[in-house]
């Protein structure tokens, strides 16, 4: 058995009662490619919240590399090698992928190293050679508002790597990306699983197919419904009810006649 | 790839350093323009006019910095500007020559003061009355700064925020009499290192050092908002969150970029007294911090240039609409307002950016710049149809 990098025990998120995270336990070996699913609302992204420290835990405690996170504030979990990429493409529009990049790169980010020292040519040649890994160096000096969606998404994964983290966490990379786009970001994440433990969150389930060579988590209302690889998980009946039960019921059958159907077992599942 | 990767970064730096050096030669031009053509163009009034707004101007630099680069709208640089100039005007109160029968400024007299209060004495020196003008309104905006980004307060909330930072320290100005000289302020000054104030010579250098200073801060400026830590700014302006999860902690930027604005509006505060010769509880006001805003906003955000033309072009439209329809500058200057908000979001130089260039060219004969990807530039398909689509437009 690995390290573990990140151990989650009985965490609890409660948003004025709410329940967003129910008593979840969760943890992942260093080194580790981790694929994250679950119906909306089963509380992903405040999962994500909960890790970089966005969101403080209600009860419970999160480690990092045996370290409890809950005093440090995001920037100070960012430095401790946690990377987070969000669910649409946050890159700097008014700068460039290179200055993007560098940005990130910055070894010390404190005010008076990033007023002062110039950024070093070691760092330089990281960030040419990030811009090749992601594909953009024929666009690395124009500014990134006139990049295309997928562009900007593999910009802002550039972005995560170049923060040299441990742990990658990304949420839904390929929302909004054709096929082909889909399937590039998805060999990216595969190459870069060989050097960093990551966590990715998606809907897609033939992306999802594509890059799930371990363990699947699957979350539901807040806690863990199940882990397993890929195949245990789908064919789970617990997860196909909640989940992926629905997809595949409604592919075939939805039409106008048994829409009302369809609403009503979505809405005795809700209740 | 990677060869053709480095030779075009080195191309960028060779093009960084000759456009930085273009950049230096012009503003070195502006400077000796101002210095020494202006003076023989404009009367001894206006020549004093366009000293104070150059020192305005230098205000308007502090504004830009803080709110078109790092995007916080400050509405309360007005306190910053007048502790500046009090910091100066109490050194000049203090010159009094030794044969005066009384070694107090005349308004404390007047009011039954008879010792000096404390926090006047150490003003007498000159050098420690220059420190301070800058140093005073920049601890003061470090100070107010820490507070309030480490509470992570921003957008309007923040803008209130100094908006009752003025109304405090105005009240507070206002009721001074006896320490201050309350709301008459500060005013009838005679020396300063020796010369007479009011004398044409020393009123001609104060106009020249109001220049120097200003290129100073343009300097300064300039040297912030390029490289790592101007790109930062500008990355915290469009999103904050985004730089805190890539490690980097906001709060030491602001306050730093906060510090300097305040300390620059100080240091404008000091030189446009030294022109005017009062400085009162007046330039606390609120109407004054916002009219700073709009002389960046005019000018262009997020462009130095724009800043200092901003402050220069409303100020003078202001003394001339003024000296004609007294009664109307304010409606001139919400309209100006309105309509640079509605139809010039990017200011002059905004507008001279992306219009001017366009009407140069053609003016010159010159085609149309295009901004495509650079590998259709070099495209020879697309060349040719770039060519084509052009000689069908001037066969017909």
């Amino acid at each position: 058995m690995n390290e573990k990098i990140l151990t989650i025990e009985n965490l609890t998120v409660s948003f004025d009662g709410f329940k967003a995270l129910n008593n979840l336990n969760f943890s992942l070996d260093t080194g580790e490619l981790r694929v994250i699913i679950g119906p909306n609302g089963a509380g992903k992204t405040t999962f994500l919240d909960i890790i970089t420290g966005k969101t403080k835990p209600t009860e419970g405690k999160v480690f990092f590399k045996g370290r409890n996170l809950r005093p440090y504030s995001e920037h100070q979990i960012a430095q401790m090698g946690i990377g987070r990429k969000f669910q649409t493409p946050r890159v700097y529009l008014n700068l460039t992928p290179r200055e993007n990049l560098e940005l990130a790169c910055n070894r010390n980010k404190g005010v008076f190293p990033t007023l002062v020292v110039k950024t070093p040519p070691a760092e330089r040649r990281t960030v040419s050679g990030l811009l090749e890994t992601i594909g953009l160096p024929h666009k690395a000096d124009m500014k990134a508002n006139l990049l295309s969606h997928g562009e900007k998404q593999w910009l802002e994964i550039g972005m995560l790597v170049a923060q040299a983290p441990d742990l990658l966490l990304v949420d839904e990379p390929v929302a909004g990306l054709t096929d082909e786009e889909t399937e590039r970001t998805g060999e990216l994440l595969l190459s870069l699983a060989e050097s960093h433990s990551v966590i990715v969150i998606e809907h897609d389930m033939e992306f999802v197919r594509q890059i799930a060579q371990g363990q699947v988590t699957v979350l539901h209302q807040g806690s863990v419904l199940c882990e397993g690889n890929f195949d245990d998980v789908q064919s789970d009946p617990r997860v196909i009810e909640v989940y992926l039960g629905q997809e595949i019921d409604h592919d075939e059958d939805i039409s106008l006649e048994n829409i009302g159907e369809l609403l009503e077992t979505v809405t005795a599942e809700m209740n | 790839m990677t060869v053709q990767a480095a030779g075009g970064r080195q191309g960028v730096d060779w093009l960084r350093r000759r456009s930085l050096l273009m950049e230096v030669g012009t503003v070195a031009l502006v400077a000796l323009f101002l210095m020494f053509i202006v003076p023989l163009l404009l009367s001894g009034f206006r020549l004093n006019l366009m000293g104070r707004f150059l020192a305005l101007a230098i205000a308007a630099l502090g504004i830009d910095l803080i709110w078109g680069f790092t995007g916080l709208l400050s509405l309360g640089h007005g306190v910053f500007f007048a502790l500046g100039g009090y910091a100066l005007a109490m050194h000049m109160k203090l010159q009094i020559p030794a044969t005066a029968s009384s070694q107090l400024p005349e308004f404390m007299d007047l009011y039954g003061v008879t010792e000096l209060p404390w926090f006047w004495r150490p003003f007498d020196s000159f050098p420690f009355a220059a420190i301070a003008l800058m140093l005073i309104p920049g601890i003061l905006a470090g100070l107010l700064g820490y507070l309030v980004f480490r509470s992570r307060i921003r957008g309007v909330y923040f803008s209130i925020l100094t908006q009752a930072m003025t109304i405090i320290f105005f009240n507070f100005f206002n009721g001074q009499q006896k320490l201050i000289n309350g709301t008459n302020g500060l005013t009838d000054f005679k020396t300063i290192l020796g010369a007479t104030v009011s004398d044409d010579g020393t009123q001609r250098s104060i106009y020249l050092a109001t220049i120097l200073l200003l290129v100073a801060a343009y300097a300064v400026c300039r040297w912030l908002t390029s490289g790592r830590f101007g790109r930062l700014l500008m990355a915290l302006r469009d999103d904050e969150s985004r730089a805190r999860f890539t490690g980097y902690n906001p709060t030491g930027f602001k306050v730093l970029v906060f510090a300097v604005s305040g300390a620059l509006a100080g240091l404008a505060g000091a030189m446009f007294t030294l022109q005017s010769g009062i400085i009162s509880p007046k330039a606390m006001d609120i109407a004054f911090s916002i009219e700073m805003v709009i002389w960046v906003a005019v000018g262009g955000r997020a462009t130095l240039v724009g800043a200092v033309l901003g402050a220069l072009v409303v100020n003078f439209g202001k003394s001339l609409l003024s000296e004609k329809f007294p009664d109307f500058w304010l409606f001139f200057l919400g309209g100006l307002f309105l309509g640079v908000v509605m139809f010039l979001p990017d200011g002059i130089v905004g507008l001279i950016r992306t219009q001017g260039v366009e009407w140069f060219r053609n003016l010159t004969g010159r085609s149309k710049q295009l901004s495509t990807y650079p590998s259709l530039e070099e495209d020879p398909e697309a060349q040719y149809e770039r060519k084509n689509i052009d000689d069908r437009k001037s066969d017909g």
